[in-house]
């Protein structure tokens, strides 16, 4: 049984994760019916900068651990705000109007770009972080659960309850419920629905981020080609939860991880020893078309037009 | 010469209506290409022979995406995964992996309906998504591929997993095999010359089934679909037929492609069937210009031979500065998502844009009265 | 229908005229001059690059030598020129260079650094009846093709990972064992080695487990492994993997003893795994450099021409060294000539002993398990295969 939670917990970590990079791609996705594919490079981004900023104030200063990693964490939110503002700047405002193929195809290649900086940027070896947080280990139930992972899923919790609180309690965040229904009518209604659009990219951007620290953090070195799959994965929690529904896409993360693993640990059971941990990442994939295929509007969506 | 090809010029519109004037511009061409071997290796060396044997199998790879992509509307991301498919069946059927020694002719039709049976497979049910959400799902279906092609060496070896299949056997065509040097009427043919013939003739072949295609009814189907679904719905077009088709048919030559590759290649494994491979097929037809089959056929070469001549920029550094300042290879992808992103803010239609492609592609969806004929002049 | 038709038919007949005359135009350059051309295949930029110009630089080496020294052949003084080649660790490149230095008459070729690209181009080398000698690709496909042309100076997997798995069972004294790989030619072969050596000394192989080569996550995997609780954990795969997988290992309280091929033996390894890598046991085919017979010279002279080794230099030296000599004893620099001296080969070399069996590996083959302490890799054991 010991092994069941530890898969459990091991899926929690992981959906966590996934969760807050779908959120990225489902209010984007809400707003403006569109893949944002450089997203899952963003969060690399996040990774990369807070590990130049941690490195760079370890040698010199003598501030406390924990206050660097803040500072490290911010840094890396605000540049991927930016990035994020910039990627919708350069790549999908001028191709607002163009067919829908357009946009995609930019957004294919400025996910491209941005991992090619990286790789300038950063190089080619994976960077690790650097030990600076004490790992604790705790059991529980015959688990094993670390600190990291603790505070990776509490915080998760915490950022998407306020995302939540946000949308459907403040102002802006009934503006950009407003532009997600209809960008001409919230026009009317007094809504810039540029700057809403703006801003759904730079909180998804800022999530985006502190993911990436989190997957840094406890899975290990950062790597500039780290972002890719973890935004496909990601995508896949967004549309399984339903996309441009934020709850639906913490729902759908958690789903994903929870499938992931415990996919991963009995699969070869469950095929008679046919398949192996070699399937893994089918998993995501499948869920995907399955999804796709059956219930196009996910498991928490409203239904959408699914015109091309 | 500078004369020659001024007066030429001048007098082409005349010389077009002349039957032997273009009769004996067809003969240039057809003697450009069937030189075009023999022309590389003296000038370039036989490693050029390779090379365009090489564009001309990402040649047939782009007309198989654009039939797809260009004419249907419908952005595959995964669409490697057809020539792994054509590859792995030429080298399972030919090679000592299961013993079995089928000739070409029987394989590469298998396998070109194999790829148009997955085609349709991963069409049939994906069909009716949007299309970003097609596009996710293709990209997916290429990975589960790949995953397979992998793994699948357990518990029964079918692909030989991550090692690969070797020794492939050697294509070989009413007895002549075309990894072995022939000599016709005193004239010596290497092995990439004969392969060169060989993809060229399948490529003028699909080329001439593009041109056929895209005025056919079928064609036209596929851009009313793409330009405007329900209107094509409501013209009486069974748009999923359509589509489904457009899939198959571009898993087909992708198919091809693949079998011939295995072929050439005598080896395969995993690695060479993979997502960056998808993208830069993709990169190829938006750069040349989407539906238009000079434009596509551009795309190819300009894809195939730019690491190429990145190479002597790379050996142009080690000659001037003694080492490498900015690695070529390194900048490569990064050009070719810059080339993706520019390619759709300034030119959306490609360097040689399809008429209609580019209209489409405007932003302004406005189209003056006089633009108006010429467009539909020029696709007739 | 046909006005377009022609319309396409001008540019067409314009630029395949201009093509010609431009490709008529241009000369090739001109081939013999007395000079002995040996190839050098190693991917020289991309992300494989500093192992590239590693081996490449090796090779440079001991052709400059063999320069200063004079050499004879045929009763005539010869000239050695080195041409490398760059196939950037792609299998379809690695054809093109390969077809690229038959152009260029070499008489044999040292490379290609790792199997994906050797195994595709030595078909293109046993077509030209050129001499190919490896001095780092390690599948067993490579010189089980029957090539008579193909040879290498490293051991390849099936060597190595029967070292690793008889180490782990009579060495380390396991009972158990759990294997992972990362579904790479290299990671796949050497643990399903790995995998049968364990079985044969008397061990079990509790979980056999898979990740890939751009993954991150391995709790999953390490969670079924450890429900078998293993005395130790195998891993086939390089260490951008490796080093997160033993972190990773150790957060899910798996205390097994962590073993690993040659991807391990890295120092990036030691930098990424950090505590965690403590203690982790990994191979390394040959002597450890300051036990090969001319390794402290060899590590002078390169160390003053080029910096510091990264693995393989000394096998690419050693790689020319054998093709010279065997041209030596053939009297010849003909491929068809030399050919098969090269198999009769009795070399001294920087690494070691060198004669091939009639596959064309290298037979006397050394393998040294080192083990991380601190921030190096400290010799455990050499065995002698």
């Amino acid at each position: 049984m010991n092994e069941f939670y530890q898969h459990l917990i091991n899926g929690l970590v992981l959906g966590s994760i996934y969760a807050l990079i779908a959120l990225g791609y489902t209010m984007v996705y809400g707003i403006m019916q569109l893949i944002n594919f450089a997203h899952g490079e963003v969060t690399m981004m996040g990774a990369m900068i807070c590990l130049t900023v941690l490195n760079a104030m370890l040698g010199s200063s003598g501030m406390p651990h924990y206050l660097i990693l803040l500072l490290g964490m911010g840094t890396a939110v605000i540049f991927c705000m930016a990035l994020g503002f910039t990627i919708e700047r350069v790549a999908y405002r001028p191709l607002r109007n163009a067919p829908r193929l357009a946009p995609l195809i930019t957004a294919i290649g400025m996910s491209i770009v941005l991992q090619n900086i990286a790789m300038l940027m950063w190089g080619k070896r994976p960077l690790n972080f650097p030990d600076i947080i004490p790992i604790a280990r705790f059991e529980i139930l015959g688990a094993h659960i670390t600190n990291v992972q603790i505070v990776i899923i509490v915080s998760a919790v915490v950022l998407m309850l306020g995302l939540w609180l946000l949308i459907n309690r403040t102002r802006l965040g009934r503006a950009m419920r407003a532009t997600s229904q209809s960008p001409a009518l919230a026009s009317l209604m007094g809504i810039n629905p540029n700057t809403i659009i703006s801003v759904t990219f730079m909180i998804g951007g800022g999530l985006a981020a502190v993911a990436g620290v989190m997957v840094n953090a406890y899975y290990g070195p950062a790597h500039y080609t780290m972002g890719f799959m973890l935004g496909l994965k990601a995508f896949t929690a967004a549309v399984l939860g339903g996309i441009g529904n934020v709850a639906g896409a913490m729902f759908g993360g958690i789903l994903l991880g929870l499938i992931e693993s415990l996919g991963a640990g009995y699969i070869h059971k469950l095929t008679f020893g046919f398949m192996g941990s070699d399937y893994q990442d089918v998993f995501a994939f499948m869920v995907l078309i399955l999804i796709l295929v059956f219930r196009p509007s996910g498991l928490f969506g409203e239904r959408v037009g699914d015109r091309a | 010469m500078t004369m020659l090809h001024n007066s030429l010029l001048q007098r082409w519109p005349q010389l077009k209506q002349d039957r032997r004037a273009v009769i004996a511009a067809w003969l240039l061409i057809a003697l450009a290409l069937a030189l075009l071997p023999f022309v590389t290796d003296a000038a370039l060396g036989r490693s050029w022979v390779r090379i365009v044997d090489f564009a001309l199998l990402y040649i047939l790879l782009a007309l198989g995406l654009n039939i797809v992509v260009g004419y249907a509307g419908l952005l595959d991301l995964g669409y490697i995964a057809f020539y792994g498919v054509g590859a792995y069946l030429y080298a399972l059927l030919a090679s000592p992996h299961f013993g079995l020694h089928l000739p070409v002719w029987a394989i590469l039709p298998l396998g070109a309906l194999l790829a148009a049976i997955f085609g349709m497979l991963l069409g049939a049910p994906t069909l009716k998504l949007r299309g970003d959400y097609l596009a996710i799902v293709t990209l997916g279906f290429g990975e589960i591929i790949h995953i397979f092609l992998r793994n699948l060496d357990k518990p029964v070896n079918i692909t030989n997993g991550p090692q690969g299949v070797n020794l492939i056997d050697p294509i070989s065509i009413a007895g002549i095999n075309l990894h072995q040097t022939q000599q016709f009427l005193g004239i010596t043919f290497y092995k990439d010359y004969l392969y060169y013939y060989l993809f060229l003739t399948i490529a003028l072949l699909i080329i001439f089934i593009c041109i056929r295609l895209q005025d056919s009814r079928i064609g036209r189907a596929w851009v009313a679909i793409r330009e405007d679904e329900v209107a094509a719905a409501a013209m009486g077009i069974n748009t999923r037929n359509i589509k489904l088709l457009a899939f198959g048919m571009g898993a087909t030559f992708g198919g091809i492609s693949g079998g011939l590759f295995a072929g050439y290649q005598g080896y395969i494994s995993p690695e060479s069937f993979i997502l960056n491979e998808s993208i830069i097929v993709v990169c190829m037809i938006v750069l040349g210009g989407m539906g238009n089959l000079f434009g596509v056929i551009l795309g190819a070469i300009l894809l195939t031979t730019l690491p190429e001549a990145l190479r002597y920029l790379g050996e142009l550094q080690q000659w001037l500065f003694g080492r490498i300042v900015l690695d070529p290879a390194d900048y490569r992808m990064l050009l070719y998502g810059l080339a993706l992103v520019l390619m759709m803010l300034l030119r959306p239609a490609g360097i040689l844009p399809s008429v209609r492609r580019k209209r489409e592609l405007q932003p302004t969806p406005v189209v003056a009265e006089h633009e108006k004929d010429t467009v539909y002049d020029s696709t007739r | 229908m046909n006005i377009n038709k022609l319309r396409l038919v001008r540019p067409i007949a314009i630029f395949a005229l201009f093509s010609l005359v431009f490709f008529t135009g241009c000369t090739k350059q001109p081939a013999d001059d007395g000079v002995i051309r040996i190839g050098s295949v190693a991917p020289l930029t991309g992300s494989q690059s500093h192992y590239g110009k590693d081996n490449d630089n090796g090779a440079r080496l001991a052709i400059e030598e063999l320069n200063a020294k004079g050499v004879t052949i045929g009763g005539k003084p010869v000239k050695f020129e080195l041409v490398s080649e760059d196939d950037q660790a792609d299998p379809k490149t690695a054809t093109i260079v390969a077809q690229k230095l038959v152009d260029k008459q070499v008489k044999g070729v040292i490379g290609h650094l790792n199997s994906g690209t050797t195994i595709p181009a030595s078909k293109i080398y046993y077509d030209a009846g050129i001499v190919q000698i490896s001095p780092s690709a390690t599948a067993i496909a490579y010189t089980k093709q029957g090539f008579k042309s193909a040879f290498r100076v490293m051991t390849n997997d099936s060597q190595q990972g029967r070292v690793l798995g008889e180490f782990a069972v009579k060495k380390l004294g396991a009972k158990s064992v759990a294997i992972i790989d990362d579904r790479t030619a290299y990671g796949q072969g050497i643990a399903d080695e790995v995998e049968k050596a364990v079985v044969a000394s008397g061990g079990a192989v509790v979980s056999r487990q898979y990740t890939t080569d751009s993954s991150s996550d391995f709790t999953a995997i390490l969670t079924s492994i450890k429900s078998t609780s293993p005395d130790v954990v195998f891993y086939g795969g390089m260490d951008p993997q490796g080093a997160p997988l033993v972190k990773q290992m150790r957060n899910l309280g798996l205390a097994a003893t962590y073993l690993g091929g040659d991807g391990l033996n890295t120092l990036d390894y030691l930098r990424l795994a950090g505590k965690d890598g403590e203690g982790t046991v990994a191979s390394m085919p040959g002597l450890p450099i300051d036990q090969m017979p001319g390794g402290k010279n060899f590590q002078e002279k390169f160390n003053a021409r080029y910096g510091p080794i990264q693995v393989y230099a000394p096998y690419a030296y050693d790689a020319v060294m054998v093709m010279v000599d065997a041209m030596m004893r053939a009297n010849s620099a003909d491929p068809a000539m030399y050919l098969p001296e090269v198999a009769k080969t009795q070399y001294q070399g920087v690494t070691g002993n060198i004669a091939f069996d009639e596959k064309g590996d290298v037979k006397a083959a050394a393998i040294t398990l080192y083990q991380a302490k601190g921030d190096k890799w400290e010799v455990l054991e050499v065995i002698n295969e």
